[in-house]
Parts: structure tokens; C-alpha cells; sequence
């Protein structure tokens, strides 16, 4: 077993690989491997399957399985068997970044003026820099789609609002604390918004649902309010 | 069309027995709530057990029947007529054409489930038809249904009905004592704390539903500065805010958090958290996993033995 993972029962019918305790990209990307590795072999798809579902996070992947056809026994042998795989072959592959057009500013990202006061930078400079960072998508949690990135600058860092929107417009793209992210539905939140991408980020009839996937590399591109305008009418 | 809704109740889904394979997308589940009800009524009706049923809270709804139709009523009990006669509960029976079916209050538990052979017509999303209201997928337009909804139910030809003993219903009797597991961050409170948990009662809070079920109790303690960093979330974690007031969370919670989750209702317990109302009081007995699988497996083979076919 490879050092410092830790298998837990998180009940009856999930257990828990606690790969560490801290947010960094190196953790999330052994998080993301065992979620592939699982996610292409063991295909969870139903309430009748033996795994239902998998969880990533930050730095654990919580595996919800059926202990009645996957005993518990049988599932951490084979958690302990792909951690040992994917420790050997850890290639990444050069992976290209998904590009999502933002509109900044204006109506599309009304908060843009407080994360520019707050961080000392002008509107512009702080475009400049959001949409000049590849970032990571961590894992998608909270709502359907909503991707938890890495990468945002700490100079970029604000806090959330005191007192969260009711309503996020779908395609919001903000800044909470030291993490930016987009919200793919309509949805309440309290980060601050400094855009939005004309571009559907959550489809139910999609195939697969979200634009992005755990472990997708992003990056922002701006776009003006006429493309913007022009890409939402065009669908 | 084959039923109307004429009136919704107060809270009534359709629900399957979820959504699952997208947790990594952050959809969670949801489905029925109390799922070993939904599938007796699918099973009673002879229907796939995963086909879909009209979950009714608190209070039920008034269902017109355009067409004729098999019905049953599984879940807590709950006081429906026809016409003027009482429809039984756990027994499938027939609906004429025009037949109106007038759900009223729930008792001895918060959810029921109404349920048609061949199954409602709906289309499934990303798999399945089940109901998550915060994300607007499923059901109807993802949403509760309200008065005006038509439902169209699935044609069939052979009856399958089956029946189940007055024995084995037995079986599904509310439990007030919910067994849990301890939680990933069970050590946070400890021993002590688990045993805190075990002590006294907690009493359902009004402001509980399918995301999750507030309690009011002796407050758990938690260490000072404690932070977690936000990781996956089984269904039925008990997880415990700042305040120490644990929360279960439901079948449609976020699929991800960062408050720590000291317990975890067993499997075989899930459909009695489902069951819980507003002020209902509950006691916590903590059990090993072993233990708990054990049970599933009962509840597993008691749904194997309880039908005969009629």
C-alpha cells in the first residue's frame, strides 16, 4: 500500500481514500487517477451496480458501492491494487485546456469593481491576469457541474460576499476567497462575480452532462459583450 | 393522459430510486426517499422496482384517474378514499375510468408513496426520472407537481399483483432509534462524544426535508479550530456544524462538504430517517459496520420472501 493513503469506512456503504490533508495539485492528481482508474474499469451507472458512485474531492475519493455484491473486502484490495498501478504509470499526457470565452465586467460580472479595489489592481489588470492562468479543475461538487479550481493567484484572492445572491445568473464566473469557479446553473452563491461565459456549462441531455469533467484543465478567454450577445442568441 | 393531479398535497415528487454514476458531476441521487416502500409498491404492482411513484409528504393528493388503473399505497399510513370507501394500504386494488382518488393526512410517519402498474410515462434524465428540485431535474419539469399536471401511465398486459402478509409488514414498523456507523471524523468528538450521541434523545427540527434532517439535542463538541477540507459525502452522513446540532443528510444533498460527519445511518435505517416528522424524538445507538451490513442483508432477504403471488 502506498504511504500516507488511508482507507476508511465512511459507512456501510461508502469508504473513503484520504490520500492527504491539504489542497494541493499534486494530491487532487492521484484523486483524479483512482477516479479515472474506477470510473473506466468498475462504471458506475445505476442504483443496481456494484459502485454507484464516486465522489472526488480535493484529496479523497469517496466510493459509494453496494456491500451486499462488492464486499468490503474485495473493493479495498482492488483501492489498494490501482493505487499501486497508477503509482508506477503516472503519466499525465500533455493535456489540452478547455477554453471558455468570458464575457468580463459590465452587467456579466457587476462585482469586478470590489475585486479590483480590494486587490489594489485596476478592472483591467484584473482580466488580464484571471484569464492568464491555466487552472485545474479540483473536482465538481456543491451543484450539479460547479467545478472547485486551483490556480487563481493569491494577489486575485477576495472575500465572498457578506451576504450571498439568491440568484447567481447560469455561466457566472467568480471569485470566493483564494478560489475562483463558474456557476453552470441558475443557482444562490456569495462569491464575486467578475463575468460570465455565454457557453452552457451543465446540459442534462448532454452527453456527458458537464462541460467539464474532475481534473480538466481550464482557461478563461475574454470576449466582448457583442460576442457575448451574439453567442447567447446563437445559442 | 391517465391521471391528473387535482390537488398536489403539500409536497408530492416523483421519484424512482435515483440518479446514480454523476455524484462526480455533483448530482446527487435523490430518488425515494424511503426506498424499501417504493419498492414494495413496485413489486406488489409487479412493476420493475426502480419504476417511479408519486411521493407524498404530510399531507397526500387528490389524483383523478382518466383511465382505469392499479393502484397501491405504501409508506406511512395515510387516509385516502375512493369515493366514499377507504383504499386499503399495502394491497394493490383497481381505479375505474373517472375514479378520484382523495389522499388526506400521513400519519405515523412523514412519506407515502402511490404508485400505478406498467409505471408512469416520464422521460428519464441522465438516467432516471427521480425528482431533484434544487437542480430542476426530473420528475415534471423537475419540480413538485401542482394541480393541472397530467401523468401518462405505461400500458400492460399481464397483472403480475402480488400480495404480502400481515407478517411481513410487520417488518417495515417505523424504528426510533436510528443505528448509525461512526463517520470519517468520528475521532473529532471521540468516544465521549459518540457516547454523547447515545445518551439523550434529539428531536426532529420543522426545518428538515429531502436535503437533510435538523436535530435538537445535547450538543456535540467539537475541537477548537477544526477544519476540513471539503471531501465527499455519503448518503445518511451525520454531519455536525459548528453549533454541535447534528444534521443527517438526505437523499438530496450536496454531494460534497466541508463540515466534519462524526455518524452515518445504517443502509437498513435509511427509510427510517425518511419516516421522521417535525418534533418526533429519535435516540442514536452506534453499531459496527459489520453489524450494519448484516441488517441490509436481513432487509435484503426479508424483500425476497415477502411476496406471495395472488
Amino acid at each position: 500500500m502506498s504511504e500516507g493513503i488511508r482507507v476508511i469506512d465512511a459507512s456501510d456503504s461508502s469508504m473513503l481514500v484520504v490520500f492527504g490533508d491539504e489542497i494541493s495539485r499534486d494530491l487532487n492528481r492521484r484523486v483524479i487517477r483512482l477516479f479515472h482508474d474506477l470510473l473506466t474499469n468498475d462504471s458506475p451507472k445505476s442504483a443496481g451496480g456494484r459502485i454507484r458512485n464516486l465522489h472526488p474531492a480535493y484529496a479523497s475519493l469517496l466510493i459509494d458501492y453496494d456491500p451486499l455484491l462488492l464486499p468490503a473486502t474485495e473493493l479495498r484490495a482492488r483501492i489498494q491494487e490501482l493505487i499501486g498501478q497508477s503509482d508506477i504509470a503516472s503519466s499525465d499526457g500533455a493535456r489540452q485546456a478547455i477554453e471558455i470565452p468570458v464575457c468580463y465586467g459590465g452587467e456579466q460580472g457587476p462585482d469586478l469593481p470590489d475585486v479590483a479595489q480590494h486587490t489594489g489592481f485596476s478592472p483591467e489588470e484584473v482580466i488580464a491576469r484571471h484569464s492568464s492562468i491555466e487552472y485545474t479543475v479540483y473536482f465538481i461538487g456543491f451543484s450539479p457541474g460547479f467545478p472547485y479550481m486551483g490556480g487563481l493567484p493569491e494577489s486575485l484572492a477576495t472575500p465572498r460576499l457578506k451576504t450571498p445572491r439568491t440568484s447567481v445568473p447560469a455561466g457566472s464566473v467568480g471569485i470566493g476567497g483564494s478560489q475562483t469557479g463558474l456557476y453552470p446553473m441558475q443557482w444562490s452563491g456569495g462569491w464575486r462575480l467578475i463575468g460570465r461565459t455565454p457557453m452552457r456549462m451543465f446540459d442534462p441531455e448532454a452527453k456527458p452532462p458537464s462541460r467539464l469533467q474532475p481534473g480538466d484543465l481550464v482557461k478563461f478567454t475574454p470576449i466582448t459583450r457583442e460576442s457575448f450577445d451574439a453567442m447567447v442568441a446563437g445559442g | 393522459m391517465a391521471l391528473r393531479i387535482i390537488n398536489p398535497g403539500l409536497m408530492t415528487t416523483i421519484q424512482d430510486l435515483g440518479r446514480y454514476g454523476y455524484a462526480h458531476l455533483g448530482v446527487t441521487p435523490a430518488g425515494a426517499a424511503d426506498a424499501l416502500a417504493l419498492r414494495v409498491a413496485n413489486l406488489l404492482l409487479g412493476n420493475e422496482e426502480n419504476a417511479a411513484a408519486l411521493e407524498m409528504t404530510l399531507l397526500g393528493a387528490t389524483v383523478e384517474f382518466q383511465r382505469a388503473a392499479i393502484v397501491v399505497l405504501t409508506g406511512a399510513q395515510v387516509d385516502c378514499r375512493l369515493g366514499s370507501a377507504k383504499a386499503p394500504m399495502w394491497r394493490a386494488f383497481p381505479v375505474l375510468p373517472g375514479a378520484v382518488l382523495k389522499c388526506g393526512a400521513i400519519t405515523g410517519g412523514a412519506r407515502a408513496y402511490l404508485a400505478v402498474q406498467g409505471g408512469f410515462e416520464l422521460k428519464p434524465v441522465m438516467g432516471s426520472v427521480a425528482t431533484l428540485r434544487s437542480a430542476h431535474l426530473g420528475g415534471v419539469e423537475g419540480r413538485a407537481l401542482k394541480a393541472g399536471d397530467q401523468l401518462a401511465v405505461r400500458h400492460v398486459d399481464s397483472s403480475g399483483v402480488r400480495g404480502i402478509s400481515r407478517q411481513a409488514i410487520a417488518y417495515l414498523e417505523p424504528r426510533r432509534e436510528l443505528r448509525v456507523t461512526p463517520g470519517p471524523q468520528a475521532s473529532w468528538v471521540g468516544a465521549e462524544g459518540l457516547q454523547t450521541l447515545q445518551r439523550g434523545s434529539y428531536v426532529v427540527s420543522g426545518d428538515s426535508d429531502r436535503r437533510g434532517i435538523r436535530f435538537q439535542g445535547e450538543a456535540l463538541t467539537l475541537p477548537p479550530k477544526s477544519q476540513l477540507i471539503t471531501e465527499g459525502i455519503s448518503l445518511g452522513a451525520m454531519q455536525v456544524p459548528p453549533d454541535g446540532q447534528p444534521i443527517i443528510l438526505f437523499v438530496d444533498q450536496q454531494t460534497t462538504g466541508g463540515y466534519p460527519k462524526v455518524a452515518n445511518v445504517i443502509a437498513a435505517d435509511l427509510r427510517h430517517v425518511a419516516q421522521l416528522r417535525p418534533r418526533d424524538e429519535v435516540h442514536f445507538r452506534v453499531v459496527s459496520v459489520e453489524e450494519a451490513i448484516g441488517l441490509l442483508r436481513e432487509q435484503e432477504e426479508w424483500i425476497g420472501k415477502a411476496f406471495q403471488i395472488v
